[in-house]
């Protein structure tokens, strides 16, 4: 289930400046497990120390909110575009 | 006379050539610092960042005595105001009128209530020319030429109106559905104006997501710290034109949330630096109840919010995933302020009531911070027996449509002495 995740600039870093990467993943929770795989370090900065993601990250999958979907056991499949945006903007 | 440079030259010379007053952007959550560029985000946890001053330098400069001298616009407190040289864009901003509106506050049964009219800032009749002012003269100096935003309107027309005036080119973003005022002030400069099919939230996420893409300064977003930061003059205006005091009470109405954090942190900035007193004071919230995170949080003892989709005639408040919800949450519960919200319907009536009363037009935010403030008023929760101040955002020439239908109706007759005399007549048999 190939599902592109846009990435936003402060994590390039870690993706080697990739803004798009394809993950394999059911749930928007395994594709953060398997960006840590790829990416080592980015869990921990989309992720609290009790595994919720940080209040100021959005995760959008198909452009709507996860938290008005099921968070991070939101499904995903095949064509999915999930993006990774910091919350802080706008107002 | 508004115009002109603030400081004497000698004044200017003891401010940092790189950097001005400023020291560093910093991370609210973490307090790691980053420089002094285009850039909002901590990298390490998504925190916002917020200038820091040097505020040893600022006391030496910014005084009363200082304060005198100087232009009746929010630049008269540039130290604390985050640009290095002087400001190139909306130099005559702010100073709105602080009003004492008694005939208000007789309505209201209070003691004692002002109304900060920012309905009639300069150029485009909103508070959002202060932020603006600051964002694109912060802009220049970071050497962009574009610059952009994502609005519910207001910001938009300040965006257009400020870069068609400094010559910059300017892209804002907005619902398509916005009120035809607010897009028609957008347009008239100029400027490109992208409808994005969609709400508030949804506009801002895409331009969170091309912000770093095309290299533009945009002002609620990659400049934020800056832009956020001109909301403070607000502050600085209450607490001088009261007489150099912090008021007990203020309204504010909240979209982000952003503009209330920064009324509580001129008040600490103005306490700090010895030009007000220290004094206990509350800060209290108003949203539209079609729209109303942090309200609901708030009254349910959260200090966090959950997003909403916003269905309110209060355009520029609809932001349901407010950027700065968490710390207004907290500046509600540090100064024990109160938090409500309107329906439409009271939105209106209050819209009705302030025009009534003291002859001012706001637009819906306006009757959203009045209309909380008679609720705040009547349940006790602001002391009948003592002073506030609300905040009007913005002017009701924009926002036409939402009360076109409640405002009235005239009535019409021929050009005759007699018709006329007719209808008082008949008037005044209905009224008595």
């Amino acid at each position: 289930m190939a599902v592109k995740v846009r990435i936003p600039t402060p994590l390039r870093k870690l993706t080697n400046n990739e803004e798009l990467v394809e993950v394999s993943a059911a749930t928007v929770g395994d594709a953060i497990a398997e960006l840590q795989t790829k990416f080592p370090g980015i869990q921990e900065r989309l992720l609290d120390d009790k595994g919720a993601v940080r209040r100021f990250v959005n995760v959008y999958v198909n452009e709507e909110d996860i938290r008005f979907l099921q968070n991070q056991q939101t499904p995903l499949r095949s064509g999915d575009e999930m993006s990774i945006v910091p919350a802080i903007a706008g107002g | 006379m508004r115009r002109g440079f603030l400081f004497a030259r000698n004044e200017s010379e003891f401010m940092d050539k790189r950097e001005g007053y400023m020291k560093a952007l910093k991370c609210r959550e973490c307090g790691r610092e980053y420089p002094l560029a285009a850039n909002h985000v901590c990298e390490f946890d998504f925190g916002p960042l917020e200038v820091v001053y040097d505020y040893q330098r600022v006391k030496q400069h910014l005084t009363r005595e200082a304060l005198q001298s100087r232009p009746q616009t929010m630049w008269r407190y540039r130290e604390l105001l985050p640009i290095v040289h002087e400001p190139t864009v909306g130099c005559e901003v702010g100073f709105t009128p602080l009003i004492k509106a008694d005939r208000l506050a007789h309505r209201l049964g209070i003691g004692e209530v002002w109304i900060k009219n920012d309905a009639v800032n300069y150029p485009t009749l909103s508070f959002k020319d202060r932020v603006v002012s600051v964002a694109l003269s912060r802009a220049r100096e970071l050497g962009f030429t574009t610059v952009a935003c994502a609005s519910t309107g207001n910001l938009a027309n300040s965006v257009a109106a400020n870069a068609a005036a400094a010559g910059l080119r300017s892209y804002v973003f907005i619902p398509a559905d916005l009120e035809e005022g607010k897009i028609i002030n957008s347009l008239i400069y100029g400027a490109n104006v992208i409808g994005i099919k969609g709400h508030y939230d949804e506009v801002n996420r895409l331009c969170a997501e091309i912000a770093g893409k095309f290299g533009w300064a945009f002002v609620n977003v990659n400049m934020r710290p800056y832009y956020a930061e001109g909301s403070k003059s607000m502050g600085f205006e209450i607490v001088e034109q009261l007489g150099w005091r912090v008021p007990p009470h203020t309204v504010v109405c909240m979209a982000s949330g952003s503009l209330l954090t920064k009324i509580h942190k001129s008040y600490q900035e103005f306490t700090k630096l010895g030009l007000a007193p220290e004094t206990a004071y509350k800060i209290h919230g108003a949203q539209a109840t079609g729209c109303s995170p942090i309200s609901t949080a708030h009254k349910a003892g959260m200090d966090f919010f959950k997003p909403v989709k916003p269905n309110t005639i209060a355009k520029s408040l609809a932001i349901g995933t407010p950027a700065d919800g968490f710390y207004a949450l907290r500046v509600l519960k540090e100064t024990g302020g109160a938090c409500d919200d309107v329906t439409d319907d009271e939105i209106r009536e209050a819209i009705k009531l302030l025009a009534e009363t003291e002859g001012i037009f706001a637009e819906t935010a306006g009757g959203v911070t009045v209309g909380v403030a008679k609720k705040l008023i009547a349940s006790g929760q602001i002391p009948a027996n003592d002073s506030v101040v609300l905040c009007v955002t913005g002017n009701g020439l924009k926002t036409l449509d939402a009360v076109a239908r409640f405002a009235g109706r005239t009535r019409e007759i021929k050009p005759s002495l007699r018709e006329f005399e007719a209808l008082l007549e008949a008037e005044t048999k209905l009224t008595y």
